[in-house]
């Protein structure tokens, strides 16, 4: 069991740090058409970011803000997204996954940017469990 | 018994080489990786879906398919993780 740092130092360049890793990770998932990125990548530093805080923090704070009950609906949550506009893309007319029958302006641009972002949600939250279950496993 | 997964495991390995002595010289143009669907992608990608990452366009638009599959083995990966190392709370007072 991971318990809490009693250094100053630790402590408050995490706390400094964490807001900009997660808005670091977001600028990744959002520049995923423009420059190298996208949604896996993205996810992977928005998870450490979580594992950060337990690390430092101890794992009863991490627990208290990003609960067990939370991250189970965030892994499923992020394939429901994935799966759900691929429907989406079969309902109205067409192909399973065809971007071109959306009705907003520049469809294919729109319908990869929220894959991405399923795909951003399950990684983050597959990485903070697995950070979860391999810190109990003593 | 260990002495007889060595040798399969070398015969394997040595199989694997010898095969992969026999493909193009890597960045090869002519290659039918690079000559088949490749050009094809590149020539089309900003007029079909205006993006101008053309690896992110090919992992989520062109492949599409493949990467729902990739996100299903994470999410996979991580419910069997939790479903075998995951204690309830009636194990951890026992």
């Amino acid at each position: 069991m991971i318990t809490r740092q009693d250094s100053i130092i630790i402590g408050t360049i995490t706390r400094l740090l964490i807001p900009f890793i997660q808005l670091f990770a977001l600028y990744i998932i959002m520049h995923g058409h423009s420059s190298p990125g996208g949604g896996f990548q993205g996810g992977v530093i928005m998870g450490a970011s979580f594992i950060l805080l337990g690390i430092t923090y101890g794992m009863d704070m991490v627990k208290k803000i990003f609960t067990i009950r939370l991250l189970t609906i965030f892994t499923s949550l992020g394939v429901l997204i994935y799966g759900g506009i691929g429907l989406l893309c079969l309902l109205l007319g067409k192909n399973f996954l065809n971007y071109g029958v959306l009705p907003i302006s520049a469809p294919r641009s729109m319908g990869m940017f929220g894959i991405e972002i399923g795909v951003g949600i399950t990684v983050m939250a597959v990485m903070v469990s697995l950070f979860y279950d391999l810190v109990e496993f003593e | 018994m260990k002495f007889a997964c060595l040798v399969t495991t070398l015969a394997t390995f040595a199989l694997m080489i010898y095969g992969a002595l026999d493909m193009p010289v890597w960045g090869d143009p002519d290659s039918p990786a690079n000559s088949h669907v490749s050009p094809r992608y590149i020539e089309k990608v900003m007029e079909e879906t205006a993006v101008p990452n053309m690896v992110t366009a090919v992992l989520a638009d062109y492949r599409g398919f493949d990467t729902l599959g990739e996100t299903t083995v994470v999410f996979c990966a991580g419910m069997s993780v939790l479903l075998i190392l995951r204690k309830s709370k009636k194990e951890k007072r026992a």
